[in-house]
């Protein structure tokens, strides 16, 4: 019990080191490359000037490029949502066959790429060339093609094959949790199932369904890579790939720049506005009817219906998720692209070639889970030293280090990627550009977010007076660390790892705009081997990415509901 | 095992003032009580003697050693004072079995193998869940999940332990139980025991001496448990160690009178001078009569059956008290009031304080 005394730490000690430490790596990583965006943008021969910037909206592939993200997130948004909070009522308050299924499988979409997606359906759809309208043309004898995939028709559609999951996890969540004595005692107050419907289930899940439909449209109006793929041959662009081709097509000069800046400000007041219409429908939602218990709703009896629409969803899974991936498959093995799916057709050698034989893509897969898993580890570590500072320790000023975190959430990947462009491309002595650096860089700020949530959430389960028990116990603070904070974390740890690395993995509209002669990722890959023709090898490099994607959420799952079942 | 000295500690929360100038010994091997009211600052008096928080002002001695001292700004860590405490909200670390948690310190302490693994279970067995130790913590009640804690602050043997309201959340009976065991265990081991809580009635039960302490912060009495009961410092001791009557009196003439009534005061005389006067009692030291008999004229207001009790609110004088009688004895003596009833008033026990206090709202 002797001299183990240390003087009581005031003004700075290690907690403000370890925040100013925080602060700095945010600002670095995160709050600089924004500023010099919203610089760029305004900032014009060295004054400010507001003129300008809407000289730039006026101009005519501007103005086009804004009315297009907005017609498309419109659209993808309204069937969305629709789908979204169909199906979440029929894996809920039915009774639907083979529910539990069925709920799984419409979050299937979630891990799938959209821009595969959109790669499988040009496939299937393109008007010349597509297997499904050729079918028809061929040998049905159509006069023109069934569907155009090129057209704001085929872009909202894939679009929403693979955004609808946003509401359906929301409107089915709320279903699930929401006191069924609700709608009971309407039903005892002399309301038909109708009414009770209209006046009571709807109200309550609006918020909700609101909510869902928001992300899908915060999230397609960011999205690079349906619209570059089935857009770009028409001339329908929306935003992130004005951007992309302003800042590839024109090598940097000046006013592509300047213009890209512009439309990367829209963008983030867009995606600004929507989380902030967001958090106020959630917020007005709360109105505490939805417990976080779950009950066992009212079913209702689908009776005559039950079968058709239990062949509905097999259809719409079957539609929107079998046949894309067949297709990658089965394109990715044909000898030539076009030839009839016939087993003489088919080989193994473009699989072969691109996992073993062909540097571009050897490389793409190497750099992509290179990049995820130090993005992923880098990102982990920091997130939890952050959350740390946020949930548990006290020091002043740490509002704005969670200000610092989560302002990436909001952020569009292009705009990431833009703002790393201009902070690191050697203008402040640091030229990180064509390297993988800027790309894992880049990463890093556009996914510190998943982190700080996943970390504080897992932090905040661990209670103050835990980690005291220990100290009581006889531990030192790193024991304490060790044997109670880092145990309970660590699924949460693990959770934000994966949901890094997996989306890291098949990453596109960050690296499409960063990426240099040799630091392609899987993602980039793809949609250049898509663009120069190389139609099969992209579909195979697809199929692969596919595999480990798939593989990669199998052992998450895995890990996570093993660790933390305690 | 070692006795506690706090001199002159202050402590403040954000510009809020919570302890002032405090100063407190617990001598060796003694169960003490700090009894106060909710968020009076007991917690932070514990918290500052198991070194998770330092003082602003003063020093905190654990045997010889000074373990906080603002002055030289020494500090002991937690883990240097050879405690071992029970936190309110059990802080059972949820991903180790029972048995992880209870061998924790003795882990931590470097106890070979076999003596750990029999130390601990005999201490599982003491806090009574033997058979239990391969369990985790959410599959354990809530008072299990207290006795975990209790039994994890005992292994090691500490030389003081720290209980935070520690019962809180058990039931009646276990309640009863646990404080026997504890008080067994303190006379076993000799442990110096602070016990912070704002129950009476287990301060009462389970301390060797206890001090009261108002809602600023300032320690109102110290003693053992019979004196803090038969002598309070004052009303506030009072009212906090039960249910408390307050009946105001004033002299005239050297007569005291009831409230502002002309009924005479005819019970032995305060043993306090004044005007004015408050005699405290508990609901049980009222004797009923019918009216007619001797003591101040009374009508009962409200009358309730409580099974081993009855408890009666009455008016004396335009001051409502609460009397409870022992069943048995209103049937035997026929004092089955109703309500509206007239019935006279005596007084077995009572506390005298200077001045006119007011009772508590809601009798």
């Amino acid at each position: 019990m002797n001299t183990r005394a240390k003087p009581v730490s005031r003004g700075f000690g290690t907690p403000e080191l370890i925040f100013l430490l925080s602060v700095g790596v945010l600002v670095v990583v995160v709050a600089f490359p924004m500023l010099l965006i919203f610089f760029n943008a305004f900032w014009v021969d060295s004054h400010f000037n507001v003129a300008d910037v809407l000289r730039v909206l006026q101009r005519e592939e501007t103005y086009q490029a804004l009315l297009n993200s907005l017609i498309l997130s419109g659209g993808v948004t309204v069937t969305g949502t629709i789908v979204g909070t169909f199906f979440a009522w029929l894996v809920t308050r039915t009774d639907l066959p083979f529910k539990a299924t069925m709920k799984l499988l419409f979050l299937v979409p979630f891990m799938l790429p959209a821009f595969i997606g959109a790669l499988a359906w040009k496939m299937l759809l393109s008007p010349r060339a597509g297997y499904i309208n050729r079918l028809f043309i061929d040998v049905l004898g159509f006069d023109g093609p069934l569907f155009d995939i090129y057209s704001y028709a085929g872009i909202i559609l894939v679009e929403t094959m693979y955004l609808f999951p946003f509401v359906f996890i929301q409107v089915s969540g709320a279903l699930e949790r929401m006191d069924p004595t609700l709608e009971e005692s309407a039903r005892i107050s002399g309301a038909d199932l109708f009414t009770i419907t209209r006046k009571i289930t709807i109200p309550l899940v609006l918020p909700s369904i609101v909510s869902g439909a928001l992300l899908i449209m915060l999230y397609s109006m960011a999205h690079f890579g349906t619209v570059a793929v089935l857009g770009v041959e028409i001339g329908v662009y929306n935003i992130p790939v004005l951007i992309y081709e302003k800042i590839h097509q024109s090598a940097g000069s000046f006013d592509s720049i300047r213009t890209a800046t512009v439309l990367a400000t829209v963008l983030v007041i867009t995606a600004a506005l929507i989380l902030w219409a967001q958090n106020r429908v959630l917020a007005k939602g709360k109105y505490q009817i939805i417990a976080g218990k779950s009950f066992r709703p009212t079913e209702l009896k689908l009776r005559g219906l039950r079968v058709p629409l239990l062949i509905l969803c097999v259809a719409y899974i079957a539609l929107t998720i079998v046949l894309p991936t067949a297709t990658i498959f089965l394109v990715g093995g044909l000898k030539t692209y076009g030839l009839p799916f016939d087993l003489e057709n088919m080989t193994w050698a473009n699989y072969n070639h691109i996992l073993f034989e062909w540097d571009l893509t050897r490389d793409s897969i190497w750099n992509s889970i290179t990049l995820g898993l130090a993005a992923a580890l880098i990102t982990m570590f920091a997130g939890v030293i952050i959350s740390y500072v946020i949930v548990k320790m006290k020091v002043r000023g740490k509002g704005f280090l969670e200000f610092l975190g989560m302002l990436p959430f909001s952020v569009p990947g292009s705009v990431i990627a833009l703002g790393v462009i201009l902070a690191w491309s050697g203008k402040f002595g640091i030229n990180l550009y064509n390297t993988v650096w800027i790309i894992l860089v880049a990463y890093i700020a556009r996914y510190m977010a998943f982190s700080l949530k996943a970390n504080s959430a897992a932090l905040e389960q661990v209670h103050d007076s835990l980690v005291e028990a220990a100290r009581a116990a006889g531990a030192s603070m790193a024991q304490a660390l060790r044997d109670v904070v880092v145990p309970l974390v660590r699924p949460g740890m693990i959770a934000a790892f994966f949901l890094i690395f997996l989306p890291a993995l098949r990453e596109l509209t960050v690296s499409v705009l960063l990426y240099g002669p040799t630091t392609r990722t899987i993602g980039v890959a793809i949609y250049t081997l898509n663009e120069d023709g190389e139609t099969v090898y992209s579909a195979a490099l697809a199929g692969i990415a596919l595999v480990i994607i798939v593989v990669g959420e199998i052992l998450i799952k895995r890990l996570v509901t093993g660790k933390s079942g305690a | 095992m070692a006795s506690i000295e706090i001199r002159k500690v202050s402590k403040r929360y954000g510009g809020r003032s919570i302890l002032s100038g405090l100063s407190l010994a617990l001598e060796d091997g003694e169960c003490f009580t700090l009894l106060g009211p909710s968020g009076c600052g007991k917690t932070v008096l514990l918290r500052l003697i198991a070194g998770f928080e330092a003082p602003d002002a003063g020093s905190i001695l654990i045997g010889d050693e000074a373990v906080a001292d603002a002055a030289s700004g020494r500090m002991a860590p937690p883990d240097k004072r050879g405690l071992g405490m029970v936190f309110q909200d059990y802080a059972v670390w949820p991903h180790m079995t029972v048995f992880a948690n209870v061998a924790y310190p003795l882990r931590l302490a470097g106890v070979e193998a076999g003596e750990l693994r029999s130390r601990t279970m005999r201490c599982v067995e003491m806090v009574g869940l033997a058979g239990l130790d391969r369990r985790l913590p959410s599959q354990l009640s809530g008072g299990q999940q207290q006795r975990v804690a209790l039994a994890r602050a005992l292994v090691s043997e500490p030389r003081i332990l720290l209980l935070d309201e520690p019962l809180n959340n058990l039931d009646a009976n276990l309640r009863e139980e646990m404080r026997f065991e504890i008080k067994a265990l303190q006379q076993k081991t000799g442990v110096t025991i602070l016990y912070v809580t704002h129950d009476q009635e287990i301060a009462l039960g389970i301390a060797d001496r206890l001090a009261v302490m108002d809602e600023h912060g300032e320690l109102r009495q110290i003693g053992a448990p019979e004196e803090v009961y038969e002598h309070p410092a004052d009303d506030f001791v009072f009212r906090f160690l039960g249910i408390a009557n307050f009946l105001p009196f004033r002299r005239e003439g050297g007569v005291l009178y009831a409230g502002d009534s002309r009924e005479a005061w005819r019970g032995p005389p305060p043993g306090r001078d004044g005007e004015s006067l408050t005699a405290g009692f508990r609901p049980s030291d009222v004797m009923l009569s019918r009216d007619g008999g001797d003591g101040l004229p009374g009508i009962v207001r409200r009358a309730s059956f409580l099974g081993a009790q009855f408890d009666y609110l009455i008016e004396i004088a335009g001051v409502l008290v609460r009397a409870a009688l022992p069943s048995h004895e209103c049937v035997a003596r026929g004092l089955l009031f109703a309500e509206g009833d007239a019935c006279r008033v005596e007084l077995a026990s009572v506390q005298w304080f200077a001045g006119h206090i007011a009772a508590a709202k809601n009798m």
